[in-house]
């Protein structure tokens, strides 16, 4: 899948972690999301790894910077 | 897995928590039902959110259950930790407020009395000690006496903080046992490395748990549920390195469960009977239908052998307190065929306090098997494997636990002990009788039936009522009855252990506990009285509690002699008896006026005050011989 594929699921798993409707862009950072801490950056990383059945590796987690990033690391780890 | 799969799947999830988010009256209840759906951590932590922007930290009014303040103590991260606990408490109807530690400073928080941990003054205690926290300094190189001088320096260091917690808060405490993080250094006999971290953690686990048993401590036995789940179903050792969680996020749904049950378990809230679908759950086939001979059940077939095995499970809990119930879809001659002359079955009709077959609705007979045995419908656990009948029962009665089990009843045993329906902390004698009990009730039930005048029934029962004050013995089934009992319930005062222990100091006040013994057998503790003096005269009568199995057996009178005289003895001159109206208290709202107590006093909640003049006291005369003992 391509990376755009997974803004839907990105989108309703933002919605859930912060109760809010949060309009996902590529270069939006937890700078960007009032909220967007290191724990909810947790609860979104374990909540992708349940979806999908992934486990991200500790390199790949210090690689993410944005939205775009962890949009590429999923059409990545999903196809891989 | 570590997920509480024994939960319905929630349906419309995201519109149901808008719905509560935007509602204006505060609905404890709709949340209470939102928690008892199969939450993930994600959905915890949304519920925890909605909930407190709602109620703000404090219970709502009115609530029935004893609130609790929760003190998380750990060396590690705790923060992912709290919603699911506080998630859990709402899945019982208990509102828990939670603390927790600056990170790491667990002890220094226990030791300064000015610390926010004494000002939060908790409750409940929750230590959690992580592996490498316990682990630290100990390594392979050390000796076998430098490791076990450092297992009992750690041990005591924990006993330490569990004794500077009971001075400071006379709270309950649980303690966590680490979880086994560490790799094995030589393998499956890893006990021969003394210095070995993962032997030193094995090691201070086990005499935490000795300890424990020493202490009055509970144990949040994450180690079982490692042996249960695996290791990586609790511990991401990525996330631990990253964040400090020796938890991982998606467990923590579980871990709030498993400490909100042994909460509940000290409160008296754990569950009581387990209600048996009998068709395609407790054996293969339908009796109506296939007959005796037809029915799937004992050696020969693996499906027969795995309703055995349930069966065995469910008897072996009936044999430490649980009471098992029928309720089934059947012509009640059939039904009852198999226990009689099955020669597979495990369980017989003796095991089965409360037998209920017919072709009404499973909902109308719970609430007669609930009737029937005179415990609440919320202390009720219902097993089917028709999931229309499991929707029926949940949509019907929500505060009935229906584990949400497949038609492949291998999974049963596992299903019920994992989602902890009946956690229980210890084993008092009532327990192990009460099945034997409610089977005498009935007996009893049978008598009446077959004797028309009351006065030479109740004769006949040659009742013994045994009285005696609080004591240590008694602690735990008086603490039990006064957090559990609804119905004949006066003031519905709820009571810790060590409320109960202040009672027993306190020399202008009395508790005592009740067992009625008859023909049949012994019933048990019945009835808690608790008095206390108002002022030289008056004692007013602040809990009077009685299990409905003994109603119409003239314990109350009985009960009311006692207390005259309890209440002379500290000097009184005047009962004053409270009733305290609840949605489930109605059946004694004239018990003071039916004893001759005058009305007092009457406030605009249906609480009214009632008063009786000891002067003139004339104790009844009753059918019990009442003795202290």
């Amino acid at each position: 899948m391509s990376e755009t594929a997974f803004y839907p699921v990105l989108t309703e798993i933002f919605r859930d972690v912060f109760m809010r409707d949060i309009d996902l862009k590529p270069e939006l950072t937890a700078h960007d999301v009032p909220g967007w801490d290191s724990f909810k950056q947790i609860e979104i990383i374990v909540a992708l790894e349940e979806r999908y059945g992934i486990k991200f590796r500790t390199r790949e987690l210090d690689a993410l910077n944005n939205v775009g990033d962890l949009a590429r690391a999923l059409a990545q780890k999903t196809t891989a | 897995m570590a997920g509480l799969y024994w939960l319905p799947e929630p349906q419309e999830w995201r519109s149901r928590l808008a719905g509560f988010v935007a509602a204006g009256e505060p609905a404890w209840d709709s949340a209470v039902a939102l928690a008892n759906l199969r939450l993930d951590f994600v959905r915890t932590n949304a519920l925890d959110s909605a909930v407190r922007s709602r109620f703000g930290a404090s219970p709502p009014a009115g609530l029935t259950t004893k609130p609790v303040r929760l003190a998380l103590l750990g060396s590690g991260t705790l923060a992912h930790l709290h919603a699911g606990i506080r998630v859990a408490g709402l899945r019982r109807n208990i509102h828990i407020e939670t603390y927790e530690n600056d990170y790491g400073q667990y002890w220094q928080e226990i030791a300064d009395t000015g610390s926010a941990l004494h000002e939060f003054n908790p409750t409940t205690v929750l230590l959690a000690l992580d592996a490498h926290h316990l682990a630290a300094g100990v390594t392979a190189a050390m000796a076998g006496e430098d490791v076990a001088r450092a297992a009992a320096e750690v041990v005591e260091r924990v006993a330490g903080c569990w004794h500077g917690l009971r001075a400071a808060f006379g709270c309950h405490i649980v303690h966590q046992l680490p979880l086994p993080v560490h790799p094995p250094l030589l393998g499956q006999n890893e006990q021969r490395l003394p210095g070995s971290r993962a032997a030193f953690v094995a090691r201070v686990g086990a005499e935490l748990r000795a300890r424990a048993e020493a202490e009055g401590v509970d144990l949040l036995a994450l180690d079982q549920r490692v042996a249960l789940d695996g290791l990586d179903a609790w511990h991401d050792a990525g996330m631990w390195h990253r964040a400090k969680q020796e938890v991982s996020l998606a467990a923590t749904p579980l871990y709030g469960d498993l400490v909100a049950r042994l909460i509940a378990a000290r409160q008296g809230r754990s569950f009581k009977a387990l209600v048996l679908d009998l068709d395609n759950t407790l054996w293969g086939g339908v009796v109506g239908d296939d007959g005796l001979e037809g029915l799937v059940l004992g050696q020969g077939s693996a499906l027969g052998e795995a309703f055995v095995a349930f069966q065995d499970y469910a008897r072996e809990l009936s044999r430490r307190g649980v009471i098992l119930a029928v309720c089934s879809k059947n012509d009640e001659a059939n039904a009852v065929e198999p226990f009689e002359k099955h020669p597979d079955m495990v369980l017989r009709r003796g095991d089965i306090a409360s037998f209920v077959a017919n072709w009404s609705d499973k909902a109308a007979n719970i609430r007669a098997i609930a009737q029937d045995l005179n415990i609440g419908l919320d202390a009720l656990v219902f097993i089917d494997d028709n999931p229309f009948e499991r929707a029926l029962v949940r949509r019907e009665l929500p505060m009935v636990a229906v584990p949400e089990v497949s038609d492949d009843p291998t999974g049963y045993p596992r299903a019920l002990a994992d989602a902890g329906y009946f956690e229980a902390l210890a084993i008092t004698e009532d327990d192990r009788a009460r099945s034997s009990q409610y089977q005498a009730n009935r007996e009893r039930e049978a008598l009446r039936a077959t004797t028309t005048d009351l006065p030479s029934y109740l004769r006949s029962l040659d009742m013994r009522l045994i009285w005696r004050r609080f004591d240590q013995i008694g602690l735990q089934r008086t603490v039990q009855l006064i957090n559990k009992t609804n119905q004949f319930n006066l003031t519905t005062r709820r009571y810790t252990e060590d409320d109960v222990l202040a009672i027993m100091r306190d020399p202008r006040a009395f508790g005592l506990q009740l067992r009625l013994l008859d023909r049949f057998g012994d019933n048990g503790i019945i009835a808690i009285l608790i008095g206390r003096m108002l002022n030289d005269t008056d004692l007013l009568i602040d809990t009077w509690l009685m299990s409905c199995r003994v109603l119409g057996r003239q314990v109350e009178p009985t009960s009311l002699n006692l207390i005259a005289a309890q209440a002379k003895a500290l000097g009184a001159t005047r009962l004053i008896g409270d009733y305290v109206a609840t949605k489930k208290n109605a059946m004694v709202r004239d018990h003071y006026a039916k004893l001759g107590f005058a009305p007092l006093d009457a406030d605009a909640f249906g609480t009214t005050r009632a008063v009786l003049d000891l002067t003139d006291f004339v104790p009844a005369d009753t059918f019990i011989d009442v003795k202290e003992g």
